[in-house]
């Protein structure tokens, strides 16, 4: 079973509904009581609500990301992952080492709100079948900066470029929502899926 | 590089898709949820949805409605059209709907803005302002030049029935300000005449906020929609009957749009 973790904020439908035109047995939940084959922390909220809400159960997402079940954070849900965020005052999961700061605002519009370009970096799990240049869909005004650079699987350019999937053993994170990603979506959450049944 | 976003509109009026002139006339143009697949598959950036049902019944049925679009369809949806408080935002969220959009309830109760803001993070707010030329210009501020004279922009609730002495630029800023993540920008003067987007008015908030615009009212062909992304700085274009009476496809647009060295995604 996939559980996808819900902080009380918005729009769950619609990435519920993905996963299950994929075939895959999905659950929307909002404690982290029973075990799970994988676990989506979705991408809709603002970071110290969806922090309140999830907190408590940092130590059974550690000890998953330790014993490799298949974790992806979207958007927000990948923020969380860090120490800290511009958005919050709220620490974070810090599960990930680095922080979240909001995007060159200066430069351009914020939210970075579109579709834009996949550029990959180096061969990763989570985008296996998907060609560079991709198109996903973005909606976002903060950023992650991982400490380790190393975990940087994908990159887009909006102002400035900056990290937007991170991949660390099972542990994934996209900036992008998936879900909302038409066929290119498809195939990332086709390949989280995957992962979740081995 | 982000992509210029094209994005069908669909009106709905008791589960049926409908498109008027200038916010009347109105006439039937189909099944939301067929027209919202045959969209999202024909390569559609986004999908927008108005309810312009005025009835409590009305809305209940939006809701399902809502609910059947977003288990077919993998791209942006944003529903707006009646929504007075954070309950009707929450219902349509919680229903499917990426993004709600709000006008007359943002303009009788600003702080709506941000409390939606707070909860669901700006990326779910969008503000629709509907504005009208006026050429009355006593005490303006934000006056400007247009081929028929010089105007300023005001700004209509009520579906474009009530007029609320708002400046339009004015209240741009004061919506991004208050957590807007977007604005969809209407032209009462063009909606419905298929004679090009209001490019003064687009290209006059446009530059007055930091956040993304979609501009709509007034599209007839691809060349309107470059147009406005050329001249008037607008990052998604909106269009109705362009779309639903066949006249051209999403993909059709786009290709023309890509010709024109406009970033899209095809």
């Amino acid at each position: 079973m996939i559980l996808i973790f819900d902080y009380g904020a918005g729009n769950i439908f619609s990435l519920k509904s993905a996963i299950e035109r994929l075939n895959a047995n999905v659950k929307v939940v909002n404690s982290l009581d029973e075990s799970f084959d994988g676990l989506i922390l979705p991408g809709v909220g603002n970071f110290d609500p969806a922090m309140r809400s999830i907190r408590k159960y940092k130590k059974i997402i550690e000890e998953a990301v330790r014993s490799e079940v298949p974790i992806l954070g979207i958007c927000l849900g990948m923020e969380m992952l860090f120490n800290k965020s511009e958005e919050g005052r709220l620490k974070g999961l810090s599960i990930l080492d680095g922080e979240v700061t909001i995007l060159p605002e200066k430069r351009v519009k914020i939210p970075h709100m579109g579709w834009n370009n996949l550029l990959i970096s180096k061969d990763s799990k989570l985008l296996k079948g998907l060609k560079n240049n991709s198109w996903l869909y973005f909606v976002h005004s903060y950023r992650v900066k991982p400490k380790n650079k190393s975990i940087v699987v994908g990159e887009a350019e909006y102002g400035i470029r900056f990290p937007v999937v991170v991949e660390y053993k099972n542990l994934f994170g996209t900036q992008f929502h998936p879900e909302k990603s038409e066929k290119n979506g498809e195939i990332i959450l086709r390949n989280f899926i995957e992962m979740c049944r081995k | 590089m982000i992509t210029k976003r094209v994005i069908p509109c669909l009106d709905v009026d008791n589960a049926r898709v409908v498109k008027g002139v200038s916010f009347v006339n109105i006439q039937d143009a189909g099944d939301p949820v067929e027209l919202a697949k045959m969209y999202s598959d024909e390569g559609a950036d986004e999908l927008v949805f108005l309810d312009i049902t005025a009835s409590e019944q009305g809305r209940e049925t939006m809701r399902n409605l809502v609910r059947e679009v977003a288990k077919v369809i993998n791209i942006p949806f944003t529903v707006g059209g009646g929504i007075k408080d954070l309950n009707d935002a929450r219902a349509l969220l919680l229903n499917g709907a990426d993004k709600v959009s709000i006008n007359t309830a943002a303009v009788n109760n600003p702080s709506l803005i941000k409390d939606l803001m707070r909860i669901y993070g700006k990326q779910c707010v969008v503000v629709a302002i509907d504005a009208k030329r006026n050429y009355d210009l006593k005490h303006r501020k934000n006056v400007i030049k247009t081929d028929k004279g010089r105007c300023w922009f005001e700004v209509y609730i009520y579906g474009g029935k009530k007029a609320t002495g708002i400046d339009a630029i004015e209240w741009a800023k004061k919506v991004e300000r208050l957590g807007a993540g977007e604005i969809l920008l209407t032209s009462i003067d063009n909606d419905g005449k298929k004679d090009g987007y209001d490019l003064i008015l687009t290209k006059a908030i446009s530059h007055a906020v930091n956040i993304p615009i979609i501009a709509s009212g007034g599209c007839g062909k691809p060349k309107h929609m470059l147009d406005v992304f050329r001249e008037a700085g607008a990052d998604a274009a909106l269009a109705a009957s362009i779309f639903h009476y066949r006249e051209y496809t999403i993909q059709e647009v786009k290709r023309y749009l890509k010709r024109n060295n406009v970033i899209v995604r095809l």
